[in-house]
Protein backbone atom coordinates (compact mmCIF):
# COMPACT_ATOMS: atom_id res chain seq x y z
CA UNK A 1 0.00 0.00 0.00
CA UNK A 2 1.08 3.84 -0.43
CA UNK A 3 3.30 5.95 1.71
CA UNK A 4 2.92 9.43 1.68
CA UNK A 5 5.41 11.87 3.07
CA UNK A 6 4.06 14.57 5.40
CA UNK A 7 6.14 17.82 6.33
CA UNK A 8 5.49 19.23 9.46
CA UNK A 9 3.07 22.48 8.19
CA UNK A 10 0.11 19.27 7.45
CA UNK A 11 0.99 18.01 10.90
CA UNK A 12 0.14 21.49 12.20
CA UNK A 13 -3.03 21.87 10.74
CA UNK A 14 -4.41 18.79 12.11
CA UNK A 15 -3.54 19.88 15.06
CA UNK A 16 -5.03 23.18 14.52
CA UNK A 17 -8.29 21.67 13.27
CA UNK A 18 -8.62 19.22 16.15
CA UNK A 19 -8.21 16.43 13.53
CA UNK A 20 -7.76 12.43 14.27
CA UNK A 21 -4.67 10.97 13.80
CA UNK A 22 -2.86 7.76 15.12
CA UNK A 23 0.81 8.44 15.62
CA UNK A 24 3.60 5.47 15.47
CA UNK A 25 6.18 7.35 17.28
CA UNK A 26 9.63 4.94 16.74
CA UNK A 27 11.76 6.74 19.54
CA UNK A 28 13.12 5.60 22.46
CA UNK A 29 10.88 5.09 25.32
CA UNK A 30 12.58 8.54 27.39
CA UNK A 31 12.23 10.55 24.03
CA UNK A 32 8.75 9.94 23.61
CA UNK A 33 7.93 10.33 27.51
CA UNK A 34 9.70 14.11 27.04
CA UNK A 35 8.27 15.53 24.03
CA UNK A 36 5.76 14.13 21.63
CA UNK A 37 3.74 15.70 19.17
CA UNK A 38 0.48 17.20 21.08
CA UNK A 39 -3.27 17.08 19.08
CA UNK A 40 -6.32 16.79 21.29
CA UNK A 41 -7.85 14.17 18.86
CA UNK A 42 -4.57 11.97 18.01
CA UNK A 43 -3.51 8.85 19.87
CA UNK A 44 -0.01 7.51 20.38
CA UNK A 45 1.79 4.08 20.30
CA UNK A 46 5.44 4.75 21.47
CA UNK A 47 7.62 1.54 20.13
CA UNK A 48 11.46 2.05 19.46
CA UNK A 49 12.49 1.04 15.99
CA UNK A 50 15.37 -1.24 17.24
CA UNK A 51 12.63 -3.95 18.46
CA UNK A 52 11.14 -3.58 14.95
CA UNK A 53 14.10 -5.09 13.50
CA UNK A 54 12.98 -8.46 12.92
CA UNK A 55 9.23 -7.42 11.86
CA UNK A 56 6.26 -5.66 13.17
CA UNK A 57 3.65 -8.28 13.35
CA UNK A 58 3.28 -8.04 16.86
CA UNK A 59 2.39 -4.21 16.60
CA UNK A 60 0.03 -4.82 13.54
CA UNK A 61 -2.83 -5.37 15.68
CA UNK A 62 -2.78 -1.79 17.43
CA UNK A 63 -2.19 -0.47 14.20
CA UNK A 64 -5.78 1.04 13.28
CA UNK A 65 -7.20 0.91 9.48
CA UNK A 66 -10.02 3.20 9.75
CA UNK A 67 -7.76 6.39 10.69
CA UNK A 68 -4.60 7.97 9.32
CA UNK A 69 -1.45 6.76 10.58
CA UNK A 70 1.59 8.93 10.76
CA UNK A 71 5.30 7.16 11.24
CA UNK A 72 7.37 9.84 13.67
CA UNK A 73 11.10 9.29 14.49
CA UNK A 74 13.59 11.77 15.69
CA UNK A 75 15.11 12.87 11.81
CA UNK A 76 12.95 10.61 9.55
CA UNK A 77 15.03 7.88 8.22
CA UNK A 78 13.67 5.44 10.92
CA UNK A 79 9.68 6.58 10.37
CA UNK A 80 10.58 5.67 6.49
CA UNK A 81 11.86 2.08 7.40
CA UNK A 82 8.94 1.52 9.32
CA UNK A 83 6.44 2.69 7.16
CA UNK A 84 8.30 0.72 4.65
CA UNK A 85 7.37 -2.53 6.25
CA UNK A 86 3.96 -1.16 7.81
CA UNK A 87 2.85 -0.13 4.41
CA UNK A 88 4.36 -3.97 2.83
CA UNK A 89 2.13 -5.49 5.34
CA UNK A 90 -0.92 -3.44 3.73
CA UNK A 91 -1.59 -0.21 5.83
CA UNK A 92 -1.47 2.89 4.36
CA UNK A 93 0.61 5.15 6.41
CA UNK A 94 2.65 8.64 6.24
CA UNK A 95 6.06 9.57 7.68
CA UNK A 96 6.93 12.99 8.69
CA UNK A 97 9.28 14.63 6.72
CA UNK A 98 12.38 15.68 8.83
CA UNK A 99 11.49 13.80 11.69
CA UNK A 100 10.80 15.62 15.35
CA UNK A 101 13.84 17.89 14.63
CA UNK A 102 11.56 19.47 11.45
CA UNK A 103 8.44 19.48 14.35
CA UNK A 104 10.44 21.30 16.65
CA UNK A 105 11.53 23.97 14.05
CA UNK A 106 8.31 24.50 12.47
CA UNK A 107 6.56 28.06 12.92
CA UNK A 108 2.87 28.67 11.88
CA UNK A 109 2.00 32.26 11.42
CA UNK A 110 -1.60 32.86 12.28
CA UNK A 111 -3.36 36.69 12.80
CA UNK A 112 -4.40 37.72 16.24
CA UNK A 113 -5.62 40.85 15.55
CA UNK A 114 -5.59 44.25 13.36
CA UNK A 115 -4.60 47.72 15.10
CA UNK A 116 -5.49 51.12 14.65
CA UNK A 117 -5.30 52.24 10.87
CA UNK A 118 -5.22 49.04 9.11
CA UNK A 119 -2.13 47.30 11.51
CA UNK A 120 -2.26 43.97 12.01
CA UNK A 121 -0.78 41.59 14.58
CA UNK A 122 0.91 38.07 13.85
CA UNK A 123 1.98 35.36 16.30
CA UNK A 124 4.10 33.03 15.40
CA UNK A 125 3.61 29.35 16.88
CA UNK A 126 5.96 27.04 17.17
CA UNK A 127 3.90 24.28 17.91
CA UNK A 128 6.76 21.55 18.70
CA UNK A 129 8.55 23.60 21.04
CA UNK A 130 5.67 25.67 22.56
CA UNK A 131 7.75 29.21 21.54
CA UNK A 132 5.47 32.13 20.51
CA UNK A 133 7.08 35.04 18.55
CA UNK A 134 5.24 38.35 17.23
CA UNK A 135 5.64 40.23 15.04
CA UNK A 136 3.85 44.12 14.68
CA UNK A 137 3.37 45.51 11.38
CA UNK A 138 1.43 48.99 10.42
CA UNK A 139 2.28 50.92 6.91
CA UNK A 140 5.14 49.28 5.63
CA UNK A 141 7.12 48.93 8.92
CA UNK A 142 7.10 46.07 11.55
CA UNK A 143 8.28 45.18 15.18
CA UNK A 144 9.38 41.63 15.86
CA UNK A 145 9.09 40.53 20.08
CA UNK A 146 10.67 37.29 20.54
CA UNK A 147 11.82 35.70 17.67
CA UNK A 148 12.76 32.25 17.08
CA UNK A 149 16.06 31.52 15.94
CA UNK A 150 14.91 30.40 12.43
CA UNK A 151 15.45 34.32 11.70
CA UNK A 152 14.45 33.85 7.46
CA UNK A 153 10.74 32.75 8.30
CA UNK A 154 10.17 36.71 9.98
CA UNK A 155 12.51 38.35 7.28
CA UNK A 156 10.33 36.43 4.12
CA UNK A 157 6.99 37.13 6.09
CA UNK A 158 8.34 40.39 6.22
CA UNK A 159 9.29 41.10 2.23
CA UNK A 160 5.99 38.96 1.59
CA UNK A 161 3.65 41.64 3.71
CA UNK A 162 5.84 44.58 1.96
CA UNK A 163 6.85 45.75 5.41
CA UNK A 164 10.59 46.78 6.92
CA UNK A 165 11.81 45.52 10.14
CA UNK A 166 12.59 48.34 12.18
CA UNK A 167 12.57 47.13 15.33
CA UNK A 168 13.60 43.83 17.19
CA UNK A 169 12.71 43.20 21.37
CA UNK A 170 13.55 40.11 23.18
CA UNK A 171 11.37 40.59 26.15
CA UNK A 172 14.21 38.99 28.61
CA UNK A 173 17.23 36.44 27.69
CA UNK A 174 15.51 33.48 26.71
CA UNK A 175 16.61 30.26 28.42
CA UNK A 176 15.18 27.16 26.95
CA UNK A 177 15.09 28.27 23.13
CA UNK A 178 17.93 29.97 21.02
CA UNK A 179 16.43 33.51 20.26
CA UNK A 180 16.84 35.00 16.55
CA UNK A 181 16.57 38.46 17.37
CA UNK A 182 19.73 40.24 16.77
CA UNK A 183 20.48 37.90 13.76
CA UNK A 184 17.29 39.63 12.49
CA UNK A 185 18.41 43.00 14.03
CA UNK A 186 21.91 42.46 11.94
CA UNK A 187 20.41 41.59 8.92
CA UNK A 188 17.92 44.27 8.60
CA UNK A 189 19.49 46.97 10.17
CA UNK A 190 16.72 47.18 12.40
CA UNK A 191 17.33 48.13 16.61
CA UNK A 192 17.68 45.60 18.47
CA UNK A 193 16.43 45.75 22.16
CA UNK A 194 17.20 44.01 25.47
CA UNK A 195 16.15 44.96 29.02
CA UNK A 196 20.24 45.76 30.61
CA UNK A 197 19.05 44.25 33.75
CA UNK A 198 19.00 40.52 32.09
CA UNK A 199 21.97 41.73 29.56
CA UNK A 200 24.49 42.11 32.33
CA UNK A 201 27.06 39.38 30.37
CA UNK A 202 26.03 40.25 26.68
CA UNK A 203 28.96 40.46 24.29
CA UNK A 204 27.02 42.58 21.43
CA UNK A 205 25.46 45.88 21.22
CA UNK A 206 22.26 46.34 22.24
CA UNK A 207 19.81 49.44 23.03
CA UNK A 208 18.30 49.07 26.42
CA UNK A 209 14.46 48.18 26.67
CA UNK A 210 13.10 50.24 29.82
CA UNK A 211 10.07 50.39 31.48
CA UNK A 212 8.60 53.28 29.12
CA UNK A 213 10.77 52.71 26.08
CA UNK A 214 8.12 53.37 23.43
CA UNK A 215 8.58 52.92 19.96
CA UNK A 216 6.09 53.75 16.99
CA UNK A 217 5.33 51.30 14.24
CA UNK A 218 4.14 53.17 11.00
CA UNK A 219 3.19 56.44 9.98
CA UNK A 220 -0.07 56.10 12.56
CA UNK A 221 0.48 55.90 15.98
CA UNK A 222 0.75 52.18 17.26
CA UNK A 223 2.46 52.23 19.99
CA UNK A 224 4.51 49.53 21.27
CA UNK A 225 4.94 50.23 25.32
CA UNK A 226 7.35 48.67 27.43
CA UNK A 227 6.47 47.57 30.88
CA UNK A 228 8.85 46.80 33.71
CA UNK A 229 7.62 43.41 34.96
CA UNK A 230 10.73 41.25 36.54
CA UNK A 231 10.16 37.72 38.06
CA UNK A 232 10.78 35.13 35.62
CA UNK A 233 14.14 36.62 34.84
CA UNK A 234 15.30 40.46 36.62
CA UNK A 235 14.81 42.26 33.21
CA UNK A 236 11.71 40.86 31.80
CA UNK A 237 9.62 43.18 30.31
CA UNK A 238 5.96 43.24 29.29
CA UNK A 239 4.71 45.23 25.87
CA UNK A 240 1.43 47.19 25.86
CA UNK A 241 0.47 47.25 21.74
CA UNK A 242 -1.87 49.58 20.57
CA UNK A 243 -3.89 49.45 24.08
CA UNK A 244 -5.19 46.49 22.87
CA UNK A 245 -2.39 43.51 23.23
CA UNK A 246 -0.12 42.78 26.53
CA UNK A 247 2.64 40.70 25.48
CA UNK A 248 4.03 38.94 28.78
CA UNK A 249 6.75 37.19 27.80
CA UNK A 250 7.79 34.30 30.27
CA UNK A 251 5.99 36.13 32.94
CA UNK A 252 2.37 35.16 32.50
CA UNK A 253 1.13 32.07 30.18
CA UNK A 254 -2.93 31.42 29.64
CA UNK A 255 -2.71 28.49 31.88
CA UNK A 256 0.37 29.41 33.84
CA UNK A 257 2.65 31.22 35.44
CA UNK A 258 6.67 31.84 34.68
CA UNK A 259 9.31 30.65 36.59
CA UNK A 260 11.58 32.04 38.66
CA UNK A 261 14.58 29.67 38.50
CA UNK A 262 16.19 29.62 35.27
CA UNK A 263 18.80 31.97 36.32
CA UNK A 264 19.63 30.09 39.36
CA UNK A 265 17.91 33.09 41.88
CA UNK A 266 14.22 31.43 42.33
CA UNK A 267 14.24 32.99 45.67
CA UNK A 268 15.56 36.49 45.38
CA UNK A 269 12.98 36.68 42.48
CA UNK A 270 10.05 35.02 43.99
CA UNK A 271 8.90 38.56 45.10
CA UNK A 272 9.15 40.62 41.93
CA UNK A 273 7.19 37.77 40.28
CA UNK A 274 4.88 38.19 42.66
CA UNK A 275 4.80 41.97 42.26
CA UNK A 276 4.08 41.91 38.98
CA UNK A 277 1.32 39.80 38.85
CA UNK A 278 -0.68 40.86 41.86
CA UNK A 279 0.23 44.70 41.75
CA UNK A 280 1.53 45.65 38.16
CA UNK A 281 -0.56 43.36 36.01
CA UNK A 282 -3.19 44.31 38.06
CA UNK A 283 -3.25 48.19 37.26
CA UNK A 284 -3.83 47.36 33.88
CA UNK A 285 -7.06 47.26 31.93
CA UNK A 286 -8.75 43.74 31.66
CA UNK A 287 -9.81 44.64 28.71
CA UNK A 288 -6.02 43.97 27.49
CA UNK A 289 -5.43 40.31 25.59
CA UNK A 290 -2.88 38.60 27.06
CA UNK A 291 -0.11 37.12 24.25
CA UNK A 292 2.50 34.78 26.46
CA UNK A 293 5.86 33.52 24.79
CA UNK A 294 5.27 30.13 25.46
CA UNK A 295 1.98 27.84 25.63
CA UNK A 296 2.81 24.83 27.58
CA UNK A 297 0.18 22.15 26.61
CA UNK A 298 -2.57 21.94 23.38
CA UNK A 299 -5.50 23.18 25.71
CA UNK A 300 -3.84 26.32 25.79
CA UNK A 301 -4.73 26.88 22.31
CA UNK A 302 -8.18 28.55 21.33
CA UNK A 303 -10.33 27.51 18.23
CA UNK A 304 -8.44 29.38 15.51
CA UNK A 305 -4.72 28.18 16.83
CA UNK A 306 -3.98 31.22 18.39
CA UNK A 307 -2.71 31.47 22.20
CA UNK A 308 -4.53 34.40 23.76
CA UNK A 309 -7.03 35.46 26.27
CA UNK A 310 -8.27 38.78 28.08
CA UNK A 311 -6.35 40.11 31.26
CA UNK A 312 -9.67 39.80 33.21
CA UNK A 313 -10.37 36.32 32.26
CA UNK A 314 -6.70 35.31 33.87
CA UNK A 315 -7.23 36.98 36.88
CA UNK A 316 -10.91 34.48 36.98
CA UNK A 317 -9.03 31.24 35.43
CA UNK A 318 -5.09 31.05 36.12
CA UNK A 319 -4.29 29.20 39.35
CA UNK A 320 -0.83 31.02 39.11
CA UNK A 321 -2.85 34.05 39.84
CA UNK A 322 -5.38 33.08 42.75
CA UNK A 323 -3.35 32.55 44.95
CA UNK A 324 -4.32 34.74 48.05
CA UNK A 325 -0.85 33.90 50.55
CA UNK A 326 1.91 34.93 49.65
CA UNK A 327 3.64 32.36 51.52
CA UNK A 328 1.84 29.43 49.71
CA UNK A 329 2.71 31.16 46.79
CA UNK A 330 6.17 31.60 47.71
CA UNK A 331 6.24 27.57 48.02
CA UNK A 332 4.17 26.80 44.60
CA UNK A 333 6.65 29.02 42.59
CA UNK A 334 9.79 27.50 43.82
CA UNK A 335 9.12 23.99 45.69
CA UNK A 336 7.47 22.19 42.73
CA UNK A 337 9.32 23.11 39.62
CA UNK A 338 9.26 20.76 36.83
CA UNK A 339 12.54 19.84 35.34
CA UNK A 340 14.79 22.68 33.84
CA UNK A 341 14.76 22.78 29.82
CA UNK A 342 17.37 20.93 28.18
CA UNK A 343 20.69 22.49 28.08
CA UNK A 344 19.17 25.82 29.36
CA UNK A 345 22.34 26.98 31.15
CA UNK A 346 24.55 26.58 27.18
CA UNK A 347 20.89 28.45 25.85
CA UNK A 348 21.52 31.75 27.99
CA UNK A 349 24.78 31.68 26.88
CA UNK A 350 24.07 31.45 23.27
CA UNK A 351 21.86 34.35 24.14
CA UNK A 352 24.64 36.14 25.33
CA UNK A 353 26.34 35.87 22.20
CA UNK A 354 29.39 34.29 24.73
CA UNK A 355 28.94 30.70 22.48
CA UNK A 356 27.99 30.30 18.43
CA UNK A 357 27.00 26.40 18.11
CA UNK A 358 26.66 25.27 14.58
CA UNK A 359 23.19 25.06 13.45
CA UNK A 360 22.67 21.13 14.12
CA UNK A 361 24.01 21.58 17.57
CA UNK A 362 21.74 24.58 18.11
CA UNK A 363 19.12 21.91 17.15
CA UNK A 364 20.38 19.20 19.64
CA UNK A 365 20.04 22.19 22.38
CA UNK A 366 16.33 23.06 21.80
CA UNK A 367 15.14 19.40 21.70
CA UNK A 368 12.55 18.34 24.26
CA UNK A 369 9.96 20.85 25.91
CA UNK A 370 10.25 24.26 26.47
CA UNK A 371 9.16 24.35 30.50
CA UNK A 372 8.82 27.77 31.47
CA UNK A 373 6.56 27.52 33.56
CA UNK A 374 5.43 26.57 36.86
CA UNK A 375 1.56 25.58 37.35
CA UNK B 1 40.62 1.15 23.95
CA UNK B 2 40.54 -2.86 23.20
CA UNK B 3 37.56 -4.43 22.18
CA UNK B 4 37.36 -7.73 20.11
CA UNK B 5 35.57 -6.79 16.91
CA UNK B 6 35.16 -3.15 15.50
CA UNK B 7 32.15 -1.58 13.13
CA UNK B 8 32.01 1.36 10.97
CA UNK B 9 28.96 3.14 10.73
CA UNK B 10 30.23 7.07 10.14
CA UNK B 11 28.29 9.09 8.37
CA UNK B 12 25.14 6.62 8.89
CA UNK B 13 22.08 8.06 9.78
CA UNK B 14 19.37 6.15 12.15
CA UNK B 15 18.22 3.61 11.95
CA UNK B 16 21.05 2.26 9.45
CA UNK B 17 23.64 1.93 12.88
CA UNK B 18 21.46 -0.14 14.92
CA UNK B 19 20.75 -1.94 12.11
CA UNK B 20 23.95 -2.73 11.13
CA UNK B 21 25.41 -3.33 15.17
CA UNK B 22 22.49 -6.07 15.02
CA UNK B 23 24.05 -7.61 12.10
CA UNK B 24 27.49 -7.44 13.72
CA UNK B 25 26.72 -8.47 17.10
CA UNK B 26 25.07 -12.23 15.64
CA UNK B 27 28.40 -12.91 14.64
CA UNK B 28 30.19 -12.26 18.49
CA UNK B 29 30.37 -15.21 20.63
CA UNK B 30 29.33 -14.50 24.54
CA UNK B 31 31.66 -12.37 26.30
CA UNK B 32 33.28 -10.32 23.14
CA UNK B 33 32.86 -6.57 23.34
CA UNK B 34 32.27 -4.75 19.85
CA UNK B 35 33.02 -1.12 19.11
CA UNK B 36 30.96 0.54 17.17
CA UNK B 37 32.13 4.26 15.51
CA UNK B 38 29.32 6.32 14.63
CA UNK B 39 28.73 10.08 13.72
CA UNK B 40 24.70 10.06 14.22
CA UNK B 41 24.57 11.60 18.46
CA UNK B 42 21.04 9.67 18.45
CA UNK B 43 23.11 6.64 18.41
CA UNK B 44 24.83 7.08 21.76
CA UNK B 45 20.77 6.52 23.37
CA UNK B 46 19.68 4.11 20.72
CA UNK B 47 22.49 1.70 21.28
CA UNK B 48 22.10 1.77 25.43
CA UNK B 49 18.37 1.36 24.54
CA UNK B 50 18.59 -1.36 22.03
CA UNK B 51 21.20 -3.45 23.94
CA UNK B 52 18.84 -3.43 27.03
CA UNK B 53 15.88 -4.47 24.61
CA UNK B 54 17.92 -7.55 23.69
CA UNK B 55 20.09 -8.20 26.76
CA UNK B 56 23.40 -7.36 25.60
CA UNK B 57 25.58 -5.37 27.89
CA UNK B 58 25.89 -1.46 26.94
CA UNK B 59 29.41 -0.77 28.26
CA UNK B 60 29.79 2.87 27.32
CA UNK B 61 31.08 5.76 24.84
CA UNK B 62 33.98 7.72 24.15
CA UNK B 63 33.77 10.61 22.78
CA UNK B 64 36.39 11.96 20.27
CA UNK B 65 36.52 14.73 17.94
CA UNK B 66 32.89 14.40 16.37
CA UNK B 67 33.17 10.50 16.49
CA UNK B 68 31.43 8.07 19.24
CA UNK B 69 32.70 4.94 19.83
CA UNK B 70 30.14 2.60 21.78
CA UNK B 71 31.16 -0.13 23.32
CA UNK B 72 28.69 -3.42 23.44
CA UNK B 73 29.71 -6.90 25.17
CA UNK B 74 27.18 -9.89 23.87
CA UNK B 75 25.67 -11.42 26.20
CA UNK B 76 22.81 -13.66 24.28
CA UNK B 77 22.86 -16.51 27.21
CA UNK B 78 22.94 -14.81 29.97
CA UNK B 79 21.50 -17.51 31.98
CA UNK B 80 21.54 -17.86 36.03
CA UNK B 81 23.96 -19.95 36.57
CA UNK B 82 25.00 -21.33 40.15
CA UNK B 83 28.24 -20.19 41.28
CA UNK B 84 30.42 -23.32 42.15
CA UNK B 85 33.42 -21.94 44.53
CA UNK B 86 32.05 -22.13 48.13
CA UNK B 87 34.83 -18.94 49.07
CA UNK B 88 33.07 -15.82 48.67
CA UNK B 89 32.96 -12.41 50.19
CA UNK B 90 30.02 -9.78 50.03
CA UNK B 91 30.39 -6.92 47.74
CA UNK B 92 30.14 -4.37 51.19
CA UNK B 93 33.09 -5.99 53.06
CA UNK B 94 35.76 -5.69 50.25
CA UNK B 95 36.76 -2.36 50.10
CA UNK B 96 37.13 -2.13 54.12
CA UNK B 97 39.97 -5.77 54.27
CA UNK B 98 43.42 -5.95 53.08
CA UNK B 99 43.69 -8.13 50.09
CA UNK B 100 43.74 -7.35 46.27
CA UNK B 101 40.95 -6.71 44.15
CA UNK B 102 41.12 -8.20 41.07
CA UNK B 103 38.63 -7.19 38.46
CA UNK B 104 38.30 -10.13 35.67
CA UNK B 105 36.11 -7.98 33.38
CA UNK B 106 37.25 -7.16 29.61
CA UNK B 107 38.96 -3.30 29.59
CA UNK B 108 36.41 -1.52 28.06
CA UNK B 109 33.95 -2.64 30.76
CA UNK B 110 37.12 -2.11 33.73
CA UNK B 111 37.76 1.73 31.88
CA UNK B 112 34.31 3.05 32.19
CA UNK B 113 34.09 2.41 35.81
CA UNK B 114 36.17 0.38 38.45
CA UNK B 115 36.61 0.12 42.09
CA UNK B 116 39.58 2.80 43.04
CA UNK B 117 43.04 0.08 43.96
CA UNK B 118 41.45 -2.76 41.18
CA UNK B 119 43.50 -4.61 39.52
CA UNK B 120 42.54 -5.33 35.95
CA UNK B 121 43.42 -8.99 34.40
CA UNK B 122 40.65 -9.85 32.12
CA UNK B 123 39.30 -13.05 32.12
CA UNK B 124 40.77 -14.03 28.87
CA UNK B 125 44.02 -13.70 29.89
CA UNK B 126 44.39 -14.97 33.55
CA UNK B 127 46.19 -17.83 33.42
CA UNK B 128 49.12 -16.08 31.20
CA UNK B 129 49.08 -13.62 33.79
CA UNK B 130 49.15 -15.32 37.32
CA UNK B 131 52.92 -14.45 37.90
CA UNK B 132 51.26 -10.60 38.63
CA UNK B 133 49.80 -12.42 41.60
CA UNK B 134 51.02 -12.88 45.55
CA UNK B 135 49.74 -16.08 46.70
CA UNK B 136 50.23 -14.87 49.90
CA UNK B 137 47.74 -12.08 50.04
CA UNK B 138 43.74 -12.40 50.03
CA UNK B 139 42.34 -11.64 46.64
CA UNK B 140 39.03 -10.76 45.83
CA UNK B 141 37.79 -11.78 42.14
CA UNK B 142 35.05 -9.43 40.84
CA UNK B 143 33.27 -8.89 37.67
CA UNK B 144 29.60 -7.69 36.78
CA UNK B 145 27.37 -10.38 37.72
CA UNK B 146 30.08 -12.61 39.85
CA UNK B 147 29.52 -15.59 37.06
CA UNK B 148 32.98 -14.78 35.17
CA UNK B 149 34.67 -14.47 38.84
CA UNK B 150 33.21 -17.50 39.55
CA UNK B 151 35.16 -19.37 37.03
CA UNK B 152 38.23 -17.00 37.82
CA UNK B 153 38.26 -18.26 40.97
CA UNK B 154 38.08 -21.65 40.04
CA UNK B 155 40.94 -21.23 38.22
CA UNK B 156 43.14 -19.29 40.95
CA UNK B 157 42.59 -22.09 43.50
CA UNK B 158 43.82 -24.68 40.57
CA UNK B 159 47.22 -22.96 40.26
CA UNK B 160 47.63 -23.11 44.14
CA UNK B 161 46.30 -20.22 45.07
CA UNK B 162 44.06 -20.77 48.39
CA UNK B 163 43.29 -17.32 49.59
CA UNK B 164 40.42 -16.50 46.93
CA UNK B 165 37.25 -15.34 47.74
CA UNK B 166 34.66 -14.27 44.71
CA UNK B 167 32.80 -11.41 45.22
CA UNK B 168 29.13 -11.21 45.33
CA UNK B 169 27.51 -9.80 43.97
CA UNK B 170 29.20 -8.54 41.46
CA UNK B 171 29.53 -4.90 40.04
CA UNK B 172 26.08 -4.35 39.10
CA UNK B 173 25.38 -3.59 42.14
CA UNK B 174 28.47 -1.32 43.37
CA UNK B 175 26.55 1.87 45.09
CA UNK B 176 30.14 3.28 45.64
CA UNK B 177 32.11 5.61 43.80
CA UNK B 178 33.38 4.16 40.40
CA UNK B 179 36.85 5.12 38.83
CA UNK B 180 37.06 5.59 35.36
CA UNK B 181 40.44 5.54 32.93
CA UNK B 182 38.75 7.37 29.57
Amino acid sequence: MSIQKWNASQVAKKVINNEELFILDVRNADAFEDWKIDGRRFKYLNIPYFELLDGIEEILPKIPTNKEVLVVCAKEGSSLMIAEMLSDAGHDVAYLAGGMKSWSEYLEPIKVGDLTGGGELYQFVRLGKGCLSYMVISKGEAAVIDAVRFTEIFTSFAEQKNVEIKHVFDTHLHADHISGGRHIAESTGATYYLPPKDAEEVVFHYTPLVDGTTVQIGTTKIEVGALYSPGHTIGSTSFVVDSKFLLTGDILFIDSIGRPDLAGLAEDWVGDLRDTLYKRYRELSHELIVLPAHFMIIDELNEDGTVAKPLGVLFGQNHGLNVQDEEEFRRVVTDQLPPQPNAYQEIRKVNMGKIAPAPDEQTEMEIGPNRCAVR
Amino acid sequence: MKADFQLDAKGLSCPMPIVKTKKVMADLVDGQILEVSATDKGSKADIAAWAETVGHQYVGTLETEGVLKHYIRKCSNDRIEETMFDQTIDLELITSSEGLILDVREEAEFAFGHIAGAKSIPMGQLEARLSELDKEREIYVICRTGKRSDMAAQKLASHGFTRVFNVLPGMTSWKGDLTKNI
